[in-house]
């Protein structure tokens, strides 16, 4: 089995090994006349240049755009309107009925992804602190166990929104199994709380995987004699687990809690899929309605998706400075031990 | 198995008896294992569906197709249906032809006499069978062939690009100290939360301005500076000892070198995690794509199977067909690497 | 790509073989969508296209419609895009389009063929030919014979209202244990007909758009009356948020509904997914206190002004225009043609074996001179998609409870409000 990834990869790096040696010269004059410093930078300058072209220097478009209006999508068609657009998404009579703000549907979509990714992410860490507890166990074909719960995280979220719409929709399969059990069928996603459910249990079951393995990593990493003296004192295994378990996962905790509350915040494939925002607008999710405001509607408005998008941005920033905090706390405890 | 997790899940009963835990354990997994497989394996029997059938309230489980039989005095063939008379009793009949509410129907063992059925009364009868033609006409009438080999173009060039400059990016950012490398840092991390639908319109106009559009490395180039792989490979190489490059160092070693020689061998765990995501990522690529690419000669596999979705109408069947085609080298990676994909995540220590 | 090809060109010219490059094709690009089979049909017109013309190479481009809708306007707003495509949004980008009359062969032909609809993707006030329409498209219902029959319910004649439609198919559904009477497709061009039908008029005095009037209302009320009441399919229009387009097809098509509001295009489509288990019939559109109004549109295959190529354009389109490749290509998907000759020669042999394929096609026609005159100036009017796209969303909205009828009234003002003040600046 190992074999084939070997040869492979042996093929693969042949002629990367003869481009690595032919440029060893070069680099070694360059870093006589540079030192280190000017090795850091040759090594960061591919990633860097692309990176600036291709995502930062669209990011720093998009402020410029968020401050336009027109329906117009070049730049320079556009008019410059300041901070009209950042008014209009801020403006409510009453900032707890959404329908009273200027931007109504902006309002629905911020709250309906507040309410999503609070529930989303304690599920999604309940259900992989709970798989990962179990395949931590000594049970037979682990390994398999392991790979099944990871097999969703491989699928596209186009499939996955796929997948559970031709299983919740009327013609789907749990309606076959409700009426063969012989209960009345229902249409899952014309239902608020069902569809809102939905798109919480299959962004889940999308991505619970990736998580699970983080936690598990953590978990084979706490120390095994810590436990075997549990066992001697005689604690009671809850205590154990409060004790002892969950404060030595607490690092991959963080980790998983950032990055699943980052990821709610963005989701949109596969909910758009599913159900397209639906029933009423009880499934709109912030990313939706900036593809579609900018992007997708006839309706089209560049200038405030920008703007919005970029309020989104100030949010995930902040979430952002939480995991460099966490981390940063992570690290130092880390050379602590 | 570690001591910790048998003490933490050990089995209270004691010999074969079974604990609560170790049941909630079964249950969960094998509940987990239906979870998991059992939607994709729907999509695929859905996939071998025909349009009809697709549509079909209450749907059934395995695709089917409708029985047909040659029938004396008749060039084709007839659909056969399962008849209940007055009596209550069934036979099996074939439909000549439908008429408002009744049908006209014949007894395949007697063809010369014609009966007259209320259409309430008959059921078809069918039997399982693969609609293979929603896999074959696309394959055969598009240029899937072609698709293919773009999808795996920018797959493997993307993942080999990726894995070079994030590879580079990560020892600078690990290695050395120089002015300006938190900044770095933190402008790496910030944009991990930018989802690419929300800076659309200006990557495109980016795009466009250098004259990327229609191309396959308009696809490529935007994915490769992935903030997520500099990060991954950067907390993996920050663990790599600084004594070994000291050591290479004094051995007269230039940097290019050590990056080449001891960083990246040692750092293979989190690259073949970072390949595998990679590839796993630029293979699922949808709407990015399905933008830059508008001329068929370049359509990947994600943007061919999507020409099946009108202004109108989408031909489902044939967008599951071909979607179940694009998940085929997934499943692969899956079963092939799955032991390696599992176990290198977890060593490579997303710490 | 581009330094390859200069630098194969310069090798060429130095050799002394220019006549060499000469008699490598132009290459056209077309952008289309398809529905159906259309594209095969495409295909098979343009092969023998380019058998005839050599010096011609049109590349087909399939396309999902989610480019033709997000990717072209952007291609186009930079100057850019492929030669000839297939769109939708006529009257927005009418500025982009390639004025083929200093091109084709025969102005006079188009202008007598297809000048009826010119105004439909052309500037106010100009007297450009833009393209053609490659189908002309009539809004309009469709009821299940079969299932009217077994329930023993008349199926409503030529005049009847739509109180009277849905309450006939309530009464088919009550019967036969349907989960809903009817469907309308989730889109304000649908339903823009019957709002005309109850003397709705989107179009203001001086061109701009009006404000929601008492007519639009009343059909817009009583449409989402029937949907809480659940005669209308609720997920068709509940289930989605925004302007995203939904259609009652597929459970028209399962039986599920006896009556379905959609249009002309669904006739080959019902075609082959309904085969023979049951009888279909195209009904036209059900009236309201005015008429008995549907509603026209269409795709059209436009040139794009920015193409190197105007002449091989003009070429294309000419051939694709002629009425015998028109004739053929509305026989083979069984699309309505916008050709005035093609029209009024009539006679056309559809390819289908289906007895309820002709009749069906054939009421169409009859129901696109029942429309009213608010209903035909909307496929001309720059700011029809502004009001289609208010209607959904916030109609969807009442239907599914979260506003009610005044406030989604206000908001569709708002809306359309907002979509003319952004586009001025």
């Amino acid at each position: 089995m190992a074999a084939i990834p070997r040869t492979l990869g042996a093929i693969v790096t042949a002629p990367l090994t003869w481009i690595a040696r032919a440029i060893d010269p070069p680099l070694r004059w360059w870093q006589r006349l540079t030192g280190l410093n000017g090795m850091a930078a040759v090594f960061l300058l591919p990633n860097l240049a692309i990176f600036g072209v291709f995502v930062l220097f669209p990011l720093v478009l998009n402020v410029v755009y968020s401050m336009t209006a027109g329906t117009n999508i070049l730049l320079g068609d556009r008019s410059f309107v300041g901070l009209d657009q950042y008014q209009r998404l801020l403006t409510c009579e009453d900032y707890t009925q959404a329908i009273t703000c200027r931007e109504d549907m902006f309002w629905t979509a911020a709250g309906n992804t507040f309410f999503f990714v609070v529930l989303q992410v304690s599920m999604m860490i309940l259900v992989s602190t709970i798989t990962a507890l179990i395949l931590n166990r000594n049970i037979r074909g682990r390994g398999f166990f392991r790979a099944v719960f990871f097999f969703p995280v491989l699928l596209s979220p186009v499939v996955v929104g796929l997948i559970w719409r031709w299983i919740l929709q009327r013609q789907g399969l749990l309606n076959l199994i409700m009426v063969n059990l012989g209960m009345e069928p229902e249409v899952w996603l014309n239902d608020r709380a069902y569809a809102f459910t939905a798109t919480i249990g299959v962004s889940v079951w999308a991505h619970m995987g990736f998580y699970t393995l983080i936690l598990l990593a953590g978990l084979q990493a706490i120390p095994k004699d810590l436990y075997e003296a549990a066992e001697m004192d005689g604690t009671p295994p809850a205590r154990v687990f409060w004790r002892i378990t969950l404060p030595l996962l607490g690092p991959n905790l963080a980790v998983v809690l950032v990055l699943a509350l980052i990821r709610g915040v963005q989701i949109f494939d596969e909910v758009y899929v599913l159900t397209g925002g639906g029933p009423g607008t009880s499934t709109l999710y912030l990313t939706q309605y900036i593809y579609e405001v900018g992007f997708a509607s006839i309706l089209r408005n560049p200038g405030l998706a920008a703007a919005a998008s970029i309020l989104m941005g100030l949010v995930l920033v902040v979430l952002t400075l939480v995991q460099l905090g966490l981390s940063r706390r992570n690290e130092q405890r880390g050379s602590r031990q | 198995m570690s001591a910790a997790s048998r003490f933490v899940f050990r089995r209270r009963g004691h010999g074969n008896r079974w604990h609560w835990t170790d049941v909630v354990t079964w249950i969960w997994l094998i509940g987990g294992t239906v979870l998991m497989f059992g939607p994709a394996l729907w999509l695929v029997a859905s996939s071998f569906k025909g349009p009809a059938q697709l549509a079909e309230f209450p749907p059934t489980l395995l695709p089917y197709t409708q029985i047909t039989a040659q029938v004396e005095g008749y060039d084709d063939p007839l659909p056969l249906f399962t008849v209940t008379q007055e009596d209550g009793s069934t036979t099996i009949l074939a439909e000549i032809r439908r008429i408002g509410t009744s049908a006209q129907m014949v007894d395949p063992d007697t063809p010369s006499e014609r009966i007259d059925v209320d259409i309430e009364n008959r059921a078809p009868l069918r039997e399982v069978g693969l609609a293979t033609e929603n896999y074959v006409e696309p394959l055969v009438t598009n240029d899937f062939l072609r698709f293919l080999w773009n999808s795996v173009f920018v797959t493997v060039m993307a993942t080999l690009i990726t894995l070079l400059t994030n590879s580079m990016a990560a020892f600078a950012l690990s290695k050395y100290r120089f002015a300006g490398r938190d900044a770095v840092m933190l402008l790496i991390v910030a944009t991990l939360m930018v989802p690419l639908s929300v800076i659309l319109v200006p990557l495109y106009s980016v795009v466009n301005a250098t004259g990327l559009l229609n191309s396959l490395w308009g696809v490529i180039l935007p994915t490769v500076a992935t903030p997520t792989g500099v990060f991954l490979l950067r907390q993996y190489m920050l663990t790599i000892p600084d004594e070994l490059l000291e050591a290479a160092r004094m051995d007269n070693a230039s940097e290019w070198q050590i990056y080449w020689r001891i960083v990246l061998p040692l750092a293979a765990p989190a690259l073949a995690v970072l390949a595998i995501f990679s590839v796993v990522w630029r293979w699922n690529d949808f709407l990015w794509p399905l933008i830059v690419l508008s001329r068929r000669e370049t359509y990947t596999l994600q943007v061919g199977l999507n020409t099946y979705a009108g202004e109108l109408n989408v031909q489902w069947h044939y967008i599951l067909a071909m979607t179940v085609v694009t998940m085929i080298p997934v499943v692969l990676v899956f079963v092939f690497l799955q032991r390696f994909i599992t176990t290198g995540i977890a060593g490579a220590g997303i710490k | 790509m581009k330094l390859a090809t200069s630098l194969a060109a310069l090798a060429v010219a130095g050799l002394g073989t220019a006549a060499l490059a000469q008699d490598d094709p132009v290459e056209l690009r077309m952008m289309w969508y398809s529905d159906g089979i259309e594209g095969e049909v495409m295909q098979d017109l343009l092969d023998r296209f380019e058998e005839q013309n050599p010096d011609i190479d049109v590349v087909l481009d399939n396309v999902a419609y989610q480019v033709i809708q997000e990717q072209l306007p952007i291609q186009l707003a930079s100057g850019q895009g492929p030669d000839i495509a297939r769109v939708t949004n006529l009257k927005e980008q009418a500025q982009h389009w390639l004025d083929l009359r200093e091109h084709v062969e025969d102005p006079a032909y188009w202008d007598e063929n297809f000048g009826n609809r010119f105004d439909w993707m052309r500037e106010d006030g100009s007297d450009a030919i833009p393209g053609f329409l490659t189908q002309l498209t009539m809004v309009g219902g469709f009821a299940n014979r079969t299932l009217f029959e077994q329930a023993g319910v008349e199926i409503p004649g030529d005049d009847a209202t739509w109180d009277e439609w849905v309450e006939a198919s309530d009464q088919v559904a009550q019967d036969q244990g349907l989960v809903a009477a009817f469907a309308v497709d989730r889109s304000g061009h649908r339903i823009s007909g019957p709002n005309v039908s109850y003397g709705g008029d989107y179009i203001g005095e001086d061109g701009m758009p009006a404000e929601i009037d008492d007519g639009t209302m009343e059909y817009v009320t009583k449409l989402v009356n029937w949907t809480k009441e659940g005669k209308q399919l609720p997920e068709i229009w509940v289930s989605a948020a925004g302007t995203t387009y939904r259609s009652g097809a597929d459970d028209f098509i399962n039986a599920q509904i006896p009556f379905l509001y959609s249009g002309s295009w669904q006739v080959a489509n019902l075609s082959t997914k309904i085969g023979d288990a049951f009888d279909w019939v195209a009904i036209g559109s059900p009236c309201g206190d005015v008429g008995c109004s549907g509603l026209a549109g269409g795709a059209a295959l436009v040139g794009i002004k920015y193409t190197d190529h105007p002449e091989e354009v003009a070429r294309v389109m000419d051939y694709l225009a002629s009425e015998e490749v028109v004739r053929e290509f509305s026989e083979r998907t069984l699309f309505l043609p916008a050709h005035q000759g093609v029209v009024e020669a009539g006679g056309l042999d559809f390819q289908s074996e289906d007895p309820n394929v002709p009749p069906a096609l054939e009421r169409f026609v009859q129901a696109s001179n029942e429309t009213l005159p608010a209903a035909d100036a909307l496929p001309a009017w720059k700011w029809a998609n502004a009001y289609y796209g208010a209607l959904v969303t916030r109609i969807s909205q009442a239907m599914a409870g979260e506003i009610t009828l005044e406030e989604a009234r206000e908001l569709m003002n708002r809306d359309i409000a907002d979509v003319v003040q952004n586009a001025s600046q």
